[in-house]
């Protein structure tokens, strides 16, 4: 592959989804590291936990997403010290974008999904591009394997026209086993034809009562 | 008799070698309401006597957690003492970053110290009006330091300061030896008694003191830095007093060792009715 001289970037691959649910959600990501056509590692977290009711999985270059982690968690420990509190999960949405905006013009090569339980206990997902532009949405895959994962999630999950009152919400009526059970399937699918993900599926479950993360084989092809 | 001609700003020595804005600064501390600090090899307790302005306000925050393994608790300009946390925690912060470890405690008292001697050798600067207990657990165990405003710090097994100190020292003075060896539950009652001594007559509730403990159990789980919950210490306070009583009650000798140690504080407390 040729790249400028000055390419200081390098995109480690992967897939990162997130569906929220009325009370819960669910964020995953796959643990493959690769670089080119080689595999690096088939064990690398690409999850953060950043409050008790808030992680983000990114996808994209390693070393920006460890800075990248690493400097939210520490100005998630500030606002702990200075509010007595942990950060709700739109604060967080906030501060990401704000972080990533701020290198706007040497951006971090980060895809984001940031997913949790908002002040009231719904699921939340917002979506990120590499500058900090976001949404909140009811789900959402980023990554390398995204364009196959997407429009299977649109298919399954897809609130009806926004045009439809009264506004539907956008989170799914689904139970926390059956989007567990799509997010297994979907990543079972983008396995097959993404090269750059597999080998292992890490699933972080939020809800009232806490975090559960869950581990499943993927192809290791 | 020179006080008064060298006192004028920090970077003017007397001609007896003393810096007086510094020692100035030292009194603000004595000023301050009572904070008491010890350890053991495994856990640092910080207790504090809450001040209010008045009867309608609330309480002065004198006791701040710094990271999960330090805390502060503090006496005199309680705003200094705000902005030295703020500080403390923001270094705690930066090395974690850059060394995925936690500060070792005697480094925070070094920062702190540092920057405590700056403001004694600026002329555009004028030392910071608290002293500060540092506690904190790090590798090599419990630790317990004091920063004074002139920039010197050390390492205490207990200590106490702020109004009224000197009773609360002279309690600690007779029992620190057997600390290293206290469990967790026997220094958080060592220091409300030495707290319990800074009031003078006034009654201990868990409304006028903060406690906060930080240590290593023994099944090596880490307890992080936190203050003990209100109802928690007023529950330790009444079993404190109900043995304390006990022994009033009854006969001349002692019937167990545990009613021998609250009898000792008991020939401590002045103001036992």
């Amino acid at each position: 592959m040729s790249r400028r001289g000055d390419w200081v970037y390098e995109n480690n691959g992967g897939t990162c989804v997130a569906i929220a649910g009325a009370d819960y959600c669910v964020v995953a990501a796959d643990t493959r590291l690769s670089v080119g056509y080689s595999i690096l590692t088939r064990d690398h977290s690409k999850i953060c936990e950043l409050a008790d009711k808030c992680v983000l999985a990114s996808s994209g270059f390693q070393g920006d997403i460890k800075v990248l982690h690493k400097n939210l968690a520490a100005r998630e420990l500030l606002y702990q010290h200075q509010h007595n509190k942990r950060m709700s999960c739109p604060a967080m949405a906030q501060l990401l974008s704000n972080t990533l905006y701020y290198k706007r013009f040497f951006p971090y090569y980060a895809f984001n999904v940031l997913g949790g339980l908002d002040s009231e206990g719904k699921g939340c997902v917002f979506t990120y591009d590499a500058v900090g532009s976001y949404e909140r949405t009811g789900y959402s895959a980023q990554g390398t394997g995204s364009s196959l994962i997407m429009p299977v999630l649109d298919n399954q999950l897809k609130s009806p026209s926004p045009l439809l009152l009264p506004a539907r919400d956008a989170v799914t009526p689904l139970s926390e086993l059956e989007a567990v059970d799509l997010v297994k399937d979907v990543f079972a699918s983008a396995t097959e034809r993404d090269i750059y993900t597999g080998d292992k599926l890490e699933i972080v479950v939020i809800n009232k009562a806490g975090t559960k993360r869950e581990y499943i084989e993927l192809r290791k092809d | 008799m020179f006080r008064n001609q060298y006192d004028t700003d920090v970077t003017t020595w007397s001609p007896a070698g003393r810096l007086f804005q510094v020692e100035y600064a030292m009194e603000a501390v004595k000023q301050g309401s009572a904070c008491v600090g010890l350890r053991s090899r495994t856990h640092a307790v910080l207790a504090a006597a809450n001040k209010a302005a008045s009867e309608l306000s609330s309480h002065q925050r004198k006791v701040f957690r710094v990271a999960d393994h330090a805390g502060v608790a503090l006496a005199g300009l309680t705003a200094d003492g705000r902005v030295l946390s703020r500080f403390l925690r923001s270094e705690c912060i930066n090395h974690a970053f850059v060394y995925d470890a936690p500060l070792p405690v005697s480094r925070l008292a070094l920062r702190l110290a540092d920057k405590a001697q700056v403001c004694t050798q600026r002329s555009w600067k004028r030392p910071y009006g608290v002293g500060l207990l540092v506690a904190g657990l790090d590798v090599s165990g419990a630790h317990l330091y004091y920063n004074c405003p002139s920039g010197n710090y050390f390492e205490y097994q207990a200590f106490a300061i702020g109004s009224r100190s000197q009773a609360a020292k002279t309690f600690l003075e007779r029992r620190f030896e057997g600390y290293n060896d206290y469990t967790p539950d026997q220094l958080i009652k060592d220091a409300l008694s030495a707290i319990k001594e800074t009031l003078q007559g006034e009654k201990l509730t868990s409304s006028n003191c903060t406690v906060a403990i930080v240590g290593r159990k023994d099944d090596g789980t880490v307890e992080p830095f936190e203050s003990i919950d209100g109802n928690r210490i007023q529950e330790i306070i009444d079993s404190m007093e109900a043995a304390e009583e006990a022994p009033a009650a009854a006969a001349a000798a002692a019937e167990s060792s545990s009613m021998q140690e609250e009898d000792k504080g008991t020939d401590a407390a002045p103001m036992d009715i």
